[in-house]
């Protein structure tokens, strides 16, 4: 008796086992994932392209998720309870897209160990807290060698909102890339204070321009730069999205991220049951961001280098922040051969030879 | 480094226009002593209203126009709360701000992401337009041009004409004007609507003239910028024109101050233009009868028109 | 020809009193039926989850107050700024002030100061906003210079000094160059409610700070209703030249109403710093300053009816968020509906002192001129 039970409970167990592997197998609900974000997705800029990336995911993954999104979340005490909402909602991954959720994400971490979150350029992680990050300063590199053709003054320019790393780093790489091209040309930078306003990025566009800057940058929200480049004659390039059509004389490229496939990957790794932990702060080699629209105006010469230094990108064999870099003075702060970390970039705060002025709050 | 001021005063022109038609509007719908807080929403709607014109091949008349209506349908819903039924006029005026805000949000939705397809352009005037410093107000476009004009036909409205005398009385002492057999709130509606008008039309400086597209927000606040010019102004036009040159020339100046390595933090200088305001203002109101003189008494206060 | 006409009533209606906000929610109802269906969406359903499913859970209820608390309380402020007319607009700048002298006590002394801490942080809060609204009220008492265009600039330079602090000398050295400062310590935050055992509260994030709101609101009304300087306050706001007739200075009566105001915003914005928040950042603006200028407006400049109105603040706020992820509705569409709400009950309240009349006569004859 005992042992014929043995084997029926045996058996039972077998079955069991195998029908729980069945059920991984096939997915019998779509995974619930939800999207925070800090602006309007028809903002045209940040969040745009994250939802971008949403959109592209749910054509990836189709019947597999379900996705939805909050908009215009305040990053104060609002964003924990929203990000706490999305979580008692049975959302299994939450992705909050800016860095200013970053306390909040891990405060609703810590009571929801089973959910995943995902938080956008920020810094701390925890267990089910994973950082990611897209490498901006790549495009912002490829872009400044195309400035570096197209600058009649040898003068760029560069519409900042504050002084943090990310900021930085991108105005760096744009001075870098573009010395490349004509080892004396500066950068101006102008620092509005805020991440969207449209006629303080109009009137620091013209206080650029007005200095002899011909090619400008931006790391701001709205298209008013290329709008006033074109207005005045001088060539801009795009930020977060393909802004071409808001200025298509003056537009050179846009410097876009690109996140869906980052989000594809992260839902394709959690649906298998092994999500993902690691940070990622991909790149051009990644696929998450890239440099596109490029004007026709851009002669060949660019183009090429433009090609090259992108294919040098992709395959690793190129890092922007590798020595010699020099700072404003000249001191040699990275020697050749060597490469900051990414503790490094991350933290960075302070300008390269070519950029003109002093960091604020230096 | 160069410094020259023409490029400083032009910038400075270019921010201002659009504070000054808001203003003005709100200017005369202040001396009948109503207060629209609501320039903001009325600014997005007008924006969005005009944009949406060129977007779908109108020409520029039309979305002037459509601009125009955009905001005269804010204000009125805002005039039947406030100046009818008499609902408190601050409340009233923030939530239309809330409501203007919304609706040029969610119907703007589709018309992101392009730009106009047609624009206003400057008009330079010959000679006049090529001069130093004074340059630029000779090579505006038609609603920079529009801004001078009413500038001038308002004052001239308010000081000499009969009608702007009884506007003046009713934002003065309603009571009394009504004894004088005026038409209290025929006359509040039509400085309301105007108002609205006026904040459709700088709207649409924004979207079709200045920015020539359409974003949440395109205004950026500056609505709250030009009811703040009409207190600094003390109700009279030709302040609101310093006022506002002296906030975009001083918002310009502090950029151009970054770029010539002065080692002032950048938000000391961002805080220069509202501080500049509070200085000006403070100054021009050491004269203490000024403060009681120009201010609309029943400013803010309903008024029932009634029995 | 027919038209309507308003009638002053001899007495407010105490009826009226109560319909009108009954009267202005159907009216609201009604047109937001019209807007949700044309949406696709099941009009009751987007009701529900407007207005009555952010408070029904406990979650939800303390949500509710933890975003009422700082509203109501820079509302109370306000109410009694509005009645001795001195238009203060730049609560939210004040805020800034309490929070940043909060802070500043906070990172310095919260290793050192131990259960002193809070204390001081809460005193140095009002102080900050008292601070503020001194230079406002400066300009108007003393330099005769408008309120509204003073304070409503110093908003925006109260701004930027955050910004100067977080990204200069209070920035956290261990946070990557990123505009923040350290984190509080807990014994520089207000405890959370949950922590004293009610079981209902549990992980909630209600704090100690919603004292301070509930034991204002008392002493507000009382200070407006039953204290002779907020007699005084209150004359000087109706009918200047008798105040000035009863020798009620006009100067002190703006000194008194702004510093009110600006410590009831300091006072809110320690809460929120030293609350949910727990450190300085250069992202905090939640607007509060803005919104609480409805709050009293709608509650009538009512120190009692203040609590009511931002409730009802909070409610929509809340409600626009729930409608957002529950039914992926646009937000802009909870701002339409939350503008015509208010608008519906600030135009509803004309039937406490008017009724409505048809009227059959043509125009109303005019008024001979006088002569």
């Amino acid at each position: 008796m005992k042992r014929k039970s043995f084997w029926i409970a045996g058996i039972a167990a077998a079955l069991g086992l195998a029908s729980v592997g069945a059920g991984v197998g096939t997915a019998a609900e779509p995974l619930k994932m939800a999207f925070v974000y800090v602006g309007p997705v028809g903002d045209g800029g940040w969040t745009f392209a994250h939802d971008l990336g949403r959109k592209t995911l749910e054509k990836n993954l189709g019947s597999k998720v379900q996705t939805s999104y909050v908009e215009n979340v305040p990053e104060g005490q609002d964003a924990e309870r929203v990000i706490r909402d999305l979580a008692t909602k049975g959302n299994k991954m939450i992705f909050t897209t800016s860095f200013g959720y970053m306390e909040q994400t891990l405060k609703v971490a810590k009571s929801f160990p089973k959910v995943e979150f995902y938080h956008a350029t920020g810094f701390k992680s925890a267990p089910n807290v994973t950082i990611y990050n897209t490498r901006m300063y790549e495009p912002a590199y490829l872009a400044g060698i195309i400035a570096g053709h197209m600058t009649k003054s040898g003068k760029l320019g560069f519409v900042a909102s504050f002084p943090i790393p990310e900021v930085v780093r991108n105005i760096n790489a744009y001075t870098m890339g573009a010395r490349t091209v004509k080892p004396n040309i500066t950068t101006k930078v102008v620092w509005i204070s805020t991440w969207y306003d449209p006629s303080k990025e109009r009137q620091a566009a013209e206080t650029l321009i007005g200095q002899g800057a011909d090619v400008l940058l931006q790391n701001t929200d709205s298209s008013a730069t290329l709008q006033t480049s074109q207005d005045k004659g001088v060539y801009a390039f795009g930020w977060d999205s393909d802004m071409t059509a808001y200025a298509p004389k003056a537009h050179l490229a846009s410097c876009i991220e690109v996140w869906g496939g980052y989000y594809t990957k992260a839902a394709e790794a959690e649906l298998a049951g092994k999500p993902l932990h690691q940070t990622v702060w991909g790149g051009i080699k990644e696929g998450m961001n890239d440099l596109v629209s490029l004007n026709s105006v851009i002669p060949d010469e660019a183009r090429k280098q433009v090609a090259a230094k992108k294919a040098d990108m992709a395959s690793g064999k190129f890092m922007v922040f590798t020595g010699p870099i020099k700072l404003q003075d000249g001191s040699v702060k990275l020697p050749a051969g060597k490469s900051l970390t990414d503790k490094e970039i991350d933290s960075i705060n302070y300008y390269v030879e070519g950029v003109e002025g002093q960091l604020p709050g230096k | 480094m160069n410094f020259s001021v023409t490029p400083l005063v032009a910038s400075a022109l270019a921010a201002a226009i659009p504070l000054v038609i808001a203003a003005l509007g709100e200017l005369v719908t202040e001396r009948s002593g109503v207060l629209n807080l609501g320039l903001e929403g009325l600014m997005l709607m007008g924006a969005l209203a005009s944009f949406v014109a060129v977007a779908h091949g109108g020409g520029l008349a039309v979305s002037l126009l459509c601009g125009v209506l955009a905001g005269v349908a804010g204000a009125l819903v805002f005039a039947v709360i406030a100046i009818t039924l008499q609902g408190n006029q601050v409340a009233t005026g923030l939530s239309l701000t809330i409501l203007g805000t919304g609706v040029s949000a969610f119907a703007g939705r589709q018309y992101v992401g392009f730009r106009a397809p047609t624009a206003f352009s400057d008009w330079p005037i010959p000679v006049l337009g090529k001069l130093p410093i004074v340059g630029p107000f000779f090579s505006m476009n038609a609603l920079g041009y529009f801004a001078v004009v009413a500038l001038f036909l308002i004052s001239a409205f308010l000081y000499r004409t009969r009608s702007g005398l009884e506007l003046r009385s009713v934002g003065e002492s309603p009571s009394v004007a009504r004894s004088l057999g005026l038409h209290v709130t025929r006359t509040r509606y039509l400085a309301t609507l105007f108002g609205g008008g006026m904040a459709g039309l700088a709207g649409c400086y924004y979207a079709v003239a200045q920015f020539k597209m359409w974003q949440d927000g395109l205004t950026s606040g500056n609505g709250w910028i030009a009811l703040a010019l009409v207190v600094f102004a003390s109700w009279r036009p030709p302040r609101v024109a310093l006022g506002a040159l002296l906030f975009g020339g001083v918002s310009a100046l502090g950029l151009w101050l970054q770029t010539v390595g002065i080692p002032v933090s950048t938000f000391a200088l961002a805080s220069l233009p509202y501080l500049a305001t509070v200085v000006v203002l403070v100054t021009i109101s050491a004269d203490q009868q000024a403060l009681r003189r120009y201010a609309p008494a029943s400013l803010g206060k309903p008024f029932f028109d009634g029995d | 020809m027919m038209g309507f006409e308003l009638k002053r009533r001899a007495a407010p209606s105490r009826l009226m009193k109560v319909l009108c906000p009954v009267q202005a929610i159907a009216l609201t109802i009604l047109i937001g039926l019209g807007i949700f269906a044309a949406l696709g969406q099941d009009p009751l359903r987007a009701f529900y989850h407007f207005f009555i499913a952010p408070v029904s859970t406990a979650n939800g209820v303390s949500e509710l107050l933890l975003k009422a608390s700082p509203l109501c309380l820079i509302g109370l402020g306000l109410a009694i700024s509005y009645r001795a007319n001195v238009w203060n607009i730049g609560a939210e700048g004040q805020m800034y002030l309490g929070g940043i002298f909060a802070t500043g006590i906070a990172i310095h002394f919260q290793q050192s100061w131990g259960a002193a801490t809070l204390p001081a942080m809460v005193i140095a809060g009002a102080v900050g906003g008292m601070l503020w609204a001194s230079l406002t009220a400066v300009c108007r008492a003393q330099l005769h210079a408008n309120e509204i265009l003073v304070s409503l600039m110093l908003t925006y330079v109260a701004n930027l000094l955050i910004k100067y602090l977080v990204f200069g000398p209070w920035q956290d050295p261990n946070a990557n160059n990123f505009p923040l400062t350290v984190n509080f310590d807990d014994n520089a935050l207000f405890p959370l409610l949950a922590s004293f055992g009610w079981d209902w509260l549990e992980g909630t994030r209600l704090n100690v700070s919603i004292f301070i709101t509930l034991v204002a609101i008392p002493l507000a009304w009382f200070f407006a209703e039953r204290t002779f300087p907020g007699f005084q306050l209150m004359v000087g706001g109706l009918a200047p030249a008798a105040a000035r007739y009863a020798g009620y200075s006009d100067k002190r009566a703006v000194w008194i109403a702004m510093l009110i105001g600006g410590a009831a915003a300091g006072l809110a914005g320690v809460s929120e710093v030293a609350g949910p928040i727990g450190q300085l950042n250069d992202r905090w603006a939640p607007q509060y300053g803005f919104t609480a200028i409805i709050v009293a407006t709608l509650a009538r400049l009512h120190p009692l009816g203040v609590p009511l109105a931002a409730l009802l603040m909070a409610l929509l706020y809340l409600g626009g968020e729930t409608v957002q992820i529950e039914l992926q509705l646009p937000q802009a569409i909870s701002f339409v509906f939350q503008g015509l709400l208010l608008m519906f009950l600030l135009g509803s309240e004309v039937l406490v002192h008017y009724r409505i009349r048809r009227t059959r006569t043509a125009a109303r004859a005019s008024v001979p001129a006088a002569v």
